[in-house]
């Protein structure tokens, strides 16, 4: 029998192992999202997607991730439920309450010129930061000017801030940022207690329009003299933080000025050469005027 | 002539530490030469605290830079994990290792009432470093490192736990030897030397 005869046996080379399937289970799972939806998660920093993806598994209480896939594709429900894992946070009002000081002292006694004030807050979540933000700017007598709009992704989310309601719980923690942060008033002077949760005060609201909005495929809608945005860039790799970011300096008048998240920054970006830092540490930009 | 064994199989050591870390840790960080060719990523459970404008981040960045042959700095979101360098996880984050070897940070709740979560870490530094990693659990009061330890054993990782008279709270040394057999559980005087020779190819 000569070589060239004899059927060899199929030999796989390399036996795929856990690992490698999940991977493969993640890259099909986000095709069928974003065929479906149109939600893009496919430049999502990998390791908390994945861990994310595999907390959506263990609540959903199916067996593997593929098994995901058909729900996805035949069941919105259960995408609802999966975009709120993917959206879960540590959040908090008045979170690094050093920010909301420099944001005080150096962005809002220049906001004081312009007669009407367009803020935009993306990647607002549950609210309790846009509402931190309404009171700083109340205090500053700048609220009556402003027109804030709090955006996400996740229309859930957005249906927890629209209301203001949070476990009373944490009042006592709030309001110590609170005062951290150079609050004038009584923390107390905002919500108002009842059953063991704060309702936000409804004249703070008035000026905050809660809008859907997805990052990464929705364009610019109005020009904005200050954006606010924090912690969600570190979910993204470098190409969709590029992204956003020239979205931000788009939405951006001249002059206009960006706060991230206390680890992102603007030095390792495409953007970086088109805005001032105006406080480096709490993460404060003003974009470059070439006029 | 036995052929020298000139480079490790390992490429990163993740240590998990909460109560009673500072000490522990400065037993063994300074005893680690210049040279020493695996990345360290350091994760202590800690509160942010803030003093003299300083946070507690920098305290513990300068605290073992100035007694560290080894360039210490803090793990930065995107930053490319390089060897001979020791990275401290930030306070209020969770830090992950991405599988193209940078950092990147989450806010996910709390993990184990931990947030940084040493799981958290652990579980994906493995899956980014599999075989090529080593994992070590050092004194504290929480149960938080166990199932990431396991986890890279599982990935064929090198497993490390401070012997638990050895340590200030012996609560997280216990937890993580419950949970799996261990490669080795070293007192906490001779795990710098252990590594040293690890690294060498002294040790399997």
């Amino acid at each position: 029998m000569t070589p060239s005869t004899q059927a060899k046996p199929q030999v796989y080379s390399h036996r795929p192992n856990e690992d490698e399937v999940m991977a493969l289970e993640i890259k099909l799972l986000l095709q069928a999202i974003a065929f479906r939806y149109d939600y893009d998660f496919s430049h999502y920093a990998q390791a908390s997607l994945t861990r994310r993806i595999n907390n959506c598994l263990k609540k959903s209480q199916l067996n593997n991730i593929a098994e995901m896939i058909p729900k996805v594709l035949h069941q919105p429900e259960f995408f609802e439920l999966f975009l709120k894992e993917m959206s879960v946070t540590v959040t908090e009002m008045f979170r690094d309450p050093k920010v909301f000081k420099e944001l005080r002292n150096k962005v809002f006694t220049q906001l004081k010129t312009y007669s009407r004030i367009n803020i935009w807050h993306a990647g607002c979540a549950t609210g309790e930061e846009v509402y931190s933000l309404a009171i700083m700017l109340k205090e500053e007598g700048l609220l009556h000017r402003c027109q804030i709009y709090a955006t996400d992704f996740n229309n859930q989310s957005l249906k927890v801030a629209e209301q203001g309601i949070y476990k009373a719980e944490k009042i006592s923690e709030y309001t110590h940022n609170y005062q951290l942060a150079g609050g004038k008033a009584s923390f107390a002077d905002y919500y108002q207690a009842k059953h063991g949760y704060a309702k936000i005060h409804n004249d703070l609201k008035e000026h905050i329009t809660f809008a859907h909005h997805n990052l990464i495929k929705d364009q610019c809608f109005a020009q904005m003299h200050l954006i606010i945005c924090r912690n969600v860039l570190i979910y993204f790799d470098k190409t969709l933080q590029n992204n956003v970011l020239s979205l931000f300096n788009q939405s951006l008048l001249h002059r206009g000025y960006l706060l991230l998240g206390d680890k992102e920054s603007l030095e390792f970006s495409k953007q970086k050469n088109n805005f001032d830092t105006i406080a480096k540490d709490q993460r404060i930009y003003q974009k470059i005027s070439y006029e | 002539m036995m052929p020298v064994k000139s480079s490790s199989p390992y490429q990163a050591l993740v240590i998990g530490v909460s109560a009673g870390g500072l000490n522990a840790l400065h037993n063994i960080l300074p005893k680690l030469p210049k040279s020493f060719p695996l990345a360290i990523i350091v994760l202590q459970h800690r509160g942010e605290v803030v003093f003299d404008g300083t946070s507690h981040n920098d305290f513990l960045i300068s605290y073992f830079q100035k007694d560290c042959a080894m360039s210490v700095t803090e793990a930065t979101i995107g930053a490319e994990i390089k060897p001979g360098n020791i990275y401290i996880a930030p306070a209020k984050y969770h830090l992950l290792i991405e599988k193209t070897k940078v950092f990147s940070l989450s806010l996910e709740p709390p993990v184990n009432f931990a947030l940084p979560s040493i799981d958290v870490l652990f579980d994906s530094a493995s899956a980014c470093y599999k075989n090529q990693l080593i994992g070590l659990i050092l004194t504290g009061a929480s149960s938080d490192g166990s199932t990431g330890l396991k986890t890279i054993k599982g990935r064929a990782g090198l497993t490390l736990v401070q012997e638990p008279k050895t340590a200030e709270v012996d609560f997280m040394p216990k937890s993580a030897i419950s949970l799996h057999t261990v490669d080795h559980i070293l007192p906490l005087d001779d795990i710098a030397e252990f590594l040293c020779q690890l690294i060498q190819g002294d040790k399997e």
